[in-house]
This record gives C-alpha cells, sequence and structure tokens, in this order.
C-alpha cells in the first residue's frame, strides 16, 4: 500500500516544516455571503459567549479549589454531601439557558427550510466522483453540465507546485446570478454526498433515489468554494462545489453562451466515426470518467478496482463489456455511465479502451451501436 | 494487572487450583483473571488503533498525497474507529467491571463464570477477523466506522469480515451485561442496599441495560446490510424500494445509547476516584445515580441529531434539538458534584486524581463543542467537518481514555499489591494531557473552515492547523508507550513498592476497608456485611 512516493514525501515533509510560518490558519466560520448563513454565524458568536462564561465560572471554582483546599496546605475536608436546594437550581440554570439559546435557533431552522417559490432551480446530482448541474427552471432552463475536479495530478502527488485553489477548482462552475433565491435539488446517482458550500451556510446529503432540497440567495457576487462533505469511497476529497455568482446580467450573457455550446457540441448520433478521432475522443472520456480507479496505464488498482490493460472482458466480445459501462456492476463502485454519457461518448471511451496499451482489437465501436445497445 | 493467586489460604478450601501456565488464561473463570484478559486485550487493541491513527496523521502531516492511496486511507479511518470503539474502549470498561464489580458489591465472583469465559474468549476471535480483513483482496472495510448504505454495500469481502467481528463481539458484549446485570442485582453483600453500591458499580448497571437494548439494534442492521450485500434485498438501496436514509436510522438508534456506553463507566471511575483524593464523600449521590438514568433515557431519543443534514422535515429537526440540548442538564448536574465533591476537600494529586481532574476539565470541553453541535442551524456547518472529530476524540479520548487511565492507577495497587512508579505515572499525565489537546484542538478550527472528515488530502488553507495535530498525534502515540512500560513494571515485573491494604487513604468502598492487597484469588468466601 506505500507508495513509491513515500521518500520524496518525507523530504517535503521536512520543507514544509520549515515553511510552517506561511501556512494558512483560519480561525473561524468562512465570510458568510447569504443571511442562513450570517445567522448561522451570529448564533456561533453567541454560543461561544455563553460558553466561554460558563467555561470561566466552572473552571474559575475548580481551580480555586485545587489551590486553596489541598491537602498539602493543610486543608481540612469538610463532610457535607448533600444539599437539594443546591442541586435543584443548577438542574434549572442549565434549563432555562439552553431554551434561551435553542429559541433564536429554531427561527434560523424555519428560514433555512424555506424552499418556497425559488427564482431558479437547479438539481445537483452527485456521482462518484464529480457533480452534475441540471438547470431545471428559470433563466438558464435546460442548461446541464458536469463539474470535474481541474486539479493536475501532478500537484495531488508532489510532482508539481500546488496552486492557490488547490483541490477547490473545477472544470465548470456552478453559476448563479446574485440576489435570487436559488433552490438546489439534490441527489445522488450511486452512493450518499453531501453539497456543501460554508459561505452559503448551505450543507445537504445527497441520497441516491430520493430528492432533497435545499436554498440560497447570494448576496454578493464572487467565487465561493465547498468539497463534498460525506464519505463516498475512494475520491472522497477530491469532488469539490465550486459556485459562481455573476451580476444579472453577466449571468444572462453566460446562459446565451451556454446554449450556444450546447447546440454545437450536439453529436450527430449517426455520424460514422474513424478509429484515430474517436480514440482520440475517448481519451478525453476516460480522464474524466475512469482513470481515478482504472488508472492512466490501465492497470486499475490490484485487489479493488480490475485492470482492463489485458483484460479479457476488454479484449473480448463487445456485447458484455457495453453492458457493464452502460449500466454497471452491482455491488461494486463501476456505475451505470449510460445515465450520464451520451451515446458518442461511451463509444468512443469503448474504443478507447479496446485500443490502448496492450489492447489491440482495431475495432471501432459506432455511436449508432449504443444507441440499439440502449433499446 | 496480573492476577496474583494466593496459595495461602484459598487452597483449603478449594480442592484444586487454577491450571498453570497458558491453560490457566484459556480455562479461567474467574473474574480476577478474566478482568485482567479484557485489559490486557483492550490495551493492545489500543495500540492497533492507535498506529492506524498515526498512519492518518502522517498523511494528512502536509497537503498532497505522501504514503497512501485514498482507499487505504479510507481503511486506516474506518477500522482506526471500529478497532477503537469495538476493541479498545468498549472491552477496557468490561475488564475494569470484571475486576470490580463484585469487590465492590461484597461477591466472590461473578454469577455466571463460565460464560464470563466464554464472553472475553469471543472478543480475539472478532478481533481477529477485524485485523485480517487487511490481508483480504481489496482491503479492510472503508467505508467508514459508521458504515452508511449504499457506500458499504460497494465494499469487497473486508466488509464481510467487518460484519462478522461486529456480531461476535456484539454478543461477547451482550453476554457480559447480562453477567453484570445478574451479578449486581443478586449478589450484594447483606446490607449493601441498591442506593449504597458505589456509583462505579450503579454505573455499570445502566450502562449494561443500555447494552442489552441496543446491540441487538446494531446486529439487526449490520445483517440486513449482509443480505443486501449477497442475497439481493433491497433494504437500503431505493430502486428496490429501499431507502439509504434508513440504515442511517437503524445504526444511530444503537450509536447514540454507543456513546453513553462508552462514557457512563467512565464517569463511575471518576466518581470513585474525586472523593477518594478529597478526602470527602461524593457529593449528592442521589442525583448522580439520577442523572445517570437520565443520561441513558435521554440517549434513546435523541440520534437523529446525527443526522441533521440528511433532510429531515423541520418537526423532526426541533424535537431532535431540543432533546439533545436536555442532555446537558444531567450532564452538567455531573460536573457540578464532582466539583463540589473536590470544594472544600482535602485533595492531594497523585496521578489518579490528575487523570480525573484532567478528565473534568477536558470533558467538559467536549460537551460545550456537543452544545454547539446540537443547534441545528451551527451544525449545518460543522456536520462531517473535523469540528465533529475534535469534538468526539474531547469525549473519547479525554473522556473515555482518561477515566480508564484514572482507574488504572487507582486500582491497580489494590490488582497487584504494588504501587506503580508515581514519577512516571504523573510524567504520563502531563504528557498525554498536552499532546491530546495540541493533537485535537487546532481541529475546531479546522472544522470553522469546513474541512471535510475523511478525506487524505487537503486545500491549502487547512495546511497549518493540520502540521499541528499530526505533531500532536505523534506526541500522544510515543507517551502511551510509557504507559506500556508503567503497567508491565508494576504488573508483569511486578516492581514498585509494596502496596498496603487501603494505599489511598480516602478510599472506603470494599475492596479497600474489607480486602488486602494484592486481592486474593478468590475474594469475599465469607460475605462482608455493610451497615
Amino acid at each position: 500500500m506505500m507508495t513509491n512516493r513515500m521518500v520524496n514525501g518525507t523530504g517535503a515533509a521536512l520543507l514544509a516544516l520549515s515553511g510552517a510560518a506561511e501556512a494558512a490558519y483560519q480561525w473561524n466560520l468562512p465570510a458568510p455571503v447569504t443571511r442562513v448563513a450570517s445567522e448561522i454565524y451570529n448564533l456561533h458568536l453567541v454560543m461561544m459567549a455563553i460558553i466561554l462564561v460558563i467555561f470561566v465560572g466552572v473552571f474559575g471554582v475548580m481551580f480555586y479549589s485545587i489551590y486553596a483546599h489541598r491537602k498539602s496546605v493543610g486543608h481540612k475536608a469538610e463532610h457535607f454531601h448533600e444539599n437539594i436546594t443546591v442541586e435543584i437550581i443548577w438542574a434549572i440554570i442549565p434549563f432555562v439557558i439552553l431554551i434561551a439559546v435553542a429559541w433564536p435557533a429554531t427561527k434560523t431552522i424555519l428560514n433555512l427550510k424555506d424552499t418556497a417559490s425559488p427564482d431558479i432551480t437547479i438539481k445537483a446530482t452527485g456521482y462518484q466522483w464529480k457533480w452534475g448541474y441540471d438547470y431545471l427552471k428559470g433563466e438558464g432552463e435546460g442548461i446541464s453540465f458536469l463539474s470535474n475536479l481541474s486539479t493536475p495530478q501532478d500537484q495531488i502527488t508532489g510532482n508539481a507546485p500546488k496552486g492557490e485553489h488547490y483541490l477547490l477548482e473545477v472544470d465548470n462552475r456552478m453559476v448563479v446570478p446574485v440576489g435570487k433565491k436559488v433552490r438546489v435539488l439534490v441527489t445522488a446517482n450511486d452512493v450518499i454526498h453531501a453539497w456543501m458550500v460554508p459561505a452559503f451556510g448551505v450543507k445537504q446529503d445527497a441520497i441516491p433515489g430520493f430528492v432533497r432540497d435545499t436554498w440560497f440567495r447570494a448576496e454578493k457576487a464572487g467565487i465561493y468554494r465547498g468539497q463534498c462533505a460525506e464519505l463516498c469511497g475512494k475520491d472522497h476529497g477530491f469532488m469539490p462545489i465550486v459556485v459562481e455568482v455573476l451580476s444579472a446580467e453577466k449571468y444572462t450573457a453566460w446562459v446565451a453562451e451556454q446554449k450556444k455550446k450546447i447546440a454545437a457540441a450536439a453529436d450527430d448520433p449517426n455520424k460514422k466515426w474513424n478509429l484515430a478521432d474517436l480514440k482520440a475522443r475517448g481519451e478525453k472520456v476516460y480522464a474524466a470518467n475512469c482513470v481515478s480507479c482504472h488508472q492512466a496505464n490501465g492497470q486499475g488498482v490490484k485487489g479493488t478496482f480490475p485492470a482492463l490493460d489485458g483484460s479479457q472482458l476488454v479484449n473480448g466480445p463487445r456485447g458484455r463489456q457495453l453492458e457493464i459501462v452502460l449500466n454497471g456492476k452491482r455491488g461494486t463502485a463501476m456505475a451505470p455511465f449510460g445515465k450520464q454519457l451520451s451515446d458518442t461518448d461511451v463509444a468512443a471511451v469503448i474504443t478507447f479502451t479496446r485500443n490502448s496499451w496492450g489492447n489491440k482489437t482495431a475495432e471501432v465501436i459506432q455511436p449508432s451501436e449504443i444507441s440499439s445497445a440502449r433499446k | 494487572m496480573s492476577a496474583v493467586i494466593d496459595s495461602g489460604h484459598a487452597h483449603d478450601e478449594h480442592a484444586h487450583g487454577p491450571y498453570g501456565g497458558i491453560m490457566r488464561w484459556i480455562t479461567t473463570t474467574n473474574h480476577k483473571d478474566i478482568g485482567t484478559l479484557y485489559l490486557w486485550f483492550s490495551f493492545t487493541m489500543f495500540l492497533v488503533g492507535g498506529m492506524l491513527a498515526l498512519g492518518i496523521r502522517a498523511e494528512l502531516f502536509q497537503p498532497g498525497l505522501q504514503f497512501w492511496h485514498p482507499e487505504f486511507f479510507n481503511q486506516l479511518t474506518t477500522m482506526h474507529g471500529l478497532i477503537m470503539v469495538f476493541g479498545a474502549i468498549m472491552p477496557a470498561f468490561v475488564g475494569f467491571a470484571n475486576w470490580q464489580v463484585p469487590m465492590m458489591i461484597g461477591a466472590p465472583d461473578m454469577a455466571f463464570a463460565r460464560l464470563n469465559n466464554w464472553s472475553f474468549w469471543l472478543l480475539p476471535v472478532g478481533a481477529l477477523l477485524l485485523v485480517g480483513s487487511f490481508f483480504v483482496p481489496g482491503g479492510a472495510t472503508a467505508a467508514g466506522w459508521t458504515i452508511y448504505a449504499p457506500l458499504s454495500t460497494q465494499m469487497g469481502p473486508g466488509m464481510d469480515l467487518a460484519i462478522f467481528a461486529l456480531h461476535i463481539m456484539g454478543a461477547s458484549s451482550i453476554m457480559g451485561s447480562i453477567n453484570i446485570i445478574t451479578t449486581i442485582l443478586n449478589m450484594r453483600a447483606p446490607g449493601m442496599t441498591m442506593m449504597r453500591v458505589p456509583l462505579f458499580v450503579w454505573t455499570w448497571l445502566i450502562t449494561a441495560y443500555l447494552l442489552i437494548a441496543v446491540m441487538p439494534v446494531l446486529a439487526g442492521a449490520i445483517t440486513m446490510l449482509l443480505t443486501d450485500r449477497h442475497f439481493g434485498t433491497s433494504f437500503f438501496n431505493a430502486a428496490g424500494g429501499g431507502d439509504p436514509v434508513m440504515f442511517q436510522h437503524i445504526f444511530w438508534f444503537f450509536g447514540h445509547p454507543e456513546v453513553y456506553i462508552m462514557i457512563l463507566p467512565g464517569f463511575g471511575i471518576i466518581s470513585q476516584v474525586i472523593p477518594a483524593f478529597s478526602r470527602k464523600p461524593l457529593f449528592g449521590y442521589s442525583s448522580m445515580v439520577y442523572a445517570t438514568a437520565s443520561i441513558a433515557i435521554l440517549s434513546f431519543i435523541v440520534w437523529a441529531h446525527h443526522m441533521f443534514t440528511v433532510g429531515m422535515p423541520t418537526a423532526g429537526i426541533l424535537f431532535f434539538m431540543y432533546a439533545t440540548v436536555l442532555i446537558a442538564v444531567p450532564t452538567g448536574v455531573k460536573v457540578f458534584n464532582w466539583l463540589t465533591t473536590m470544594w472544600r476537600g482535602s485533595m492531594s494529586f497523585e496521578t489518579p486524581m490528575l487523570f480525573a481532574v484532567g478528565f473534568i476539565f477536558v470533558f467538559t470541553m467536549g460537551g460545550f463543542t456537543g452544545l454547539i453541535l446540537a443547534i441545528m442551524p451551527i451544525d449545518i456547518q460543522l456536520q462531517d467537518t473535523y469540528y465533529v472529530v475534535a469534538h468526539f476524540h474531547y469525549v473519547l479520548v479525554a473522556g473515555s481514555l482518561f477515566s480508564l487511565f484514572a482507574g488504572f492507577y487507582f486500582w491497580v495497587p489494590k490488582w497487584t499489591g504494588r504501587m506503580y512508579d508515581e514519577t512516571l505515572g504523573k510524567w504520563h499525565f502531563w504528557l498525554s494531557m498536552i499532546f491530546f489537546n495540541v493533537t485535537f484542538f487546532p481541529m475546531h478550527f479546522l472544522g470553522l473552515a469546513g474541512m471535510p472528515r475523511r478525506i487524505p488530502d487537503y486545500a491549502l488553507q487547512f495546511a497549518g492547523f493540520n502540521e499541528i495535530a499530526s505533531i500532536g498525534a505523534f506526541g500522544f502515540g510515543l507517551s502511551q508507550i510509557l504507559f506500556l512500560w508503567i503497567a508491565l513494571k508494576v504488573t508483569v515485573l511486578g516492581r514498585g513498592e509494596t502496596a498496603g491494604q487501603r494505599p489511598w487513604e480516602g478510599a472506603d468502598t470494599l475492596e479497600w476497608t474489607h480486602l488486602p492487597s494484592p486481592a486474593p484469588y478468590h475474594s469475599f468466601h465469607e460475605q462482608p456485611v455493610v451497615r
């Protein structure tokens, strides 16, 4: 299990130690940009103040007692061991304090659960290990894309210096307009994920087979970052959430641009592809969807993720491979990619795997085969 | 911790003593021997779990992937949790119960001596399955100690081994609990009424009921998981009409009482140690008993506060939030009672007392963060972040583990007839206390800043505090090697000053007042009478 980077790692660790002074230290919740998030921020401050007072009171008494009532300073023990009045009082006081702090929290709960009458509704779907966004209602309706981690592998393995937004950057950001109520329908495709953006005060588990919702109204344009917050397997730490909040005009421009892209990207399902073109496209699809388990060299991870290089399945009749890519494999992390990828992308990635590394079938799988396999 | 065979007077009544050598331990039905087995077993598992923790902290020392693949990192976090909860903390408290409960109530042994042997010997089997799962194809389960479906249905055979291990360890816990309850209810010395038994015994009685109530619930959840994995059922699979969230409800219906199972006996130990070293009776004995019982009852109606982000209806959120903050009332009563016991006492600070006071200090901090997490809107920000990791280590390490240390130093003179090394004991306390806080205090800030749990690599803004936490973790780990030496020295090597019958002048329970040190292999042939 030890990676061959261990030696580099320890060297780098020593370097990092010397540079510790430069490391960032964030002490509190991030600066809130929604009303719910500021209410939470303030609730936390109030709680901390109350706790601090209790802390000083309780431990002031304890440390005074430790100082004054020691045997070594000759203090003689008294023998009282019961006082009903005192005991009732210190059960009631915390009770009152607790109700007093829970009450303002109740109002915030009612607020954060109120997802009614949104301006824009977006569905966020958790996949192992990326997010998908579908703009369902409001300005931008019909836009749909996947959002993958864009930090290069070299930065993760320590072969390249880490960028400013290391692990918190994606290829396609979720984009929303400022000041509009955005309702997010959260669901998942495979296992439970959680959609979290701390600056918005939003965290909602994404549960496969169920749709939950949450909302936010960002008050300031900017880029806000979060991460998947529920353990979802191997790359749980590598599926960030990035939301870009734009002014109304810029948002409209973004929507127009996306619509154009969608029109341009639509593939002709009956196009006949040649091997080189389809393989090149498949390589990109592989890099975005398959590489984290099956690895860039097609060797997989022994015992966990099967190798594709030299695999009987990949080199044998294509029907079985088609079925697994489209429908996934029950009881493993192999997802049903038929739900996420277009016919052309599925055809491309299968063609790529059948003609890469040691695999030399020279077969070209056309998109039309995929659409007929889907029936 | 090795029990001493009292050849002098035990043998005239008993025709045969225990077997010699290894057979003594395999066939033993003696509560002291079995207690010793439990304690060594749990300490071994504690070291194994600690090694896994250091594997985690080594990877998190700096950003980037240095040592492990992400999949193996997830195995480390999962197995660290499972081993510490089921292998270290729970058996350690059962070990204390075995040694202390009969002596403290004036009973000669546990009620079901053979069952007692069986409950212990199931544990190494479970532990073998659990640790062995690292070596099966695909490695150990990597679904987190909470083994949430449907992630856990994706796992390899390591998951099945873990399920079997939990079943076996659960069976062991249930048998142990039956034994403890029966012993406490039936075998008290004449005059030892229920409202006179030492608080440690009370807390274990309540804990044993909790165990009997919730271990079968866990067994049910993991059995459903097993059939989902292998027999095509769909309890937790929406496509087949099931619900992944149902697993969480069932799991936490077990899981929340479970966290009290891991702390209530600790409360009991602290309630023995504080009065002994304050040379003053425990303040508010009966309110302590009622507070323990209230905590146990409340623990059954707060489980969904672990699930505030699954998207519960508002009414559900409000119920679970208000019920949860209520737990602070009986817990507060306990802390106030301990402080009042110390108040105007005549305190001395030997190692057990240091750990007990340290326990109150850090456990209360864990209680405070628990209160913050109970406020649902704040929990929205902190759920599944390092804040939660900080919180539960404050209550489980600084709570359960420190109370176990306090109990060990307190009772080891009675068990072995020798005093532990006081200087080293104090070193052990201060090193543990300091490194514990260096490790876990910064995690509060990481959580507030939004660093999720269970990630092998993190964004650069989290680098500073992670570095500090990793340094602290290695310090804490090394400090426990010191404890291993202290324990070996006083038990196996038998070195240390001879302890009298009652080395702590404030200790007044039966094992101190009626039994010599070391306690004879068979104690209380004749029932003591308590007045």
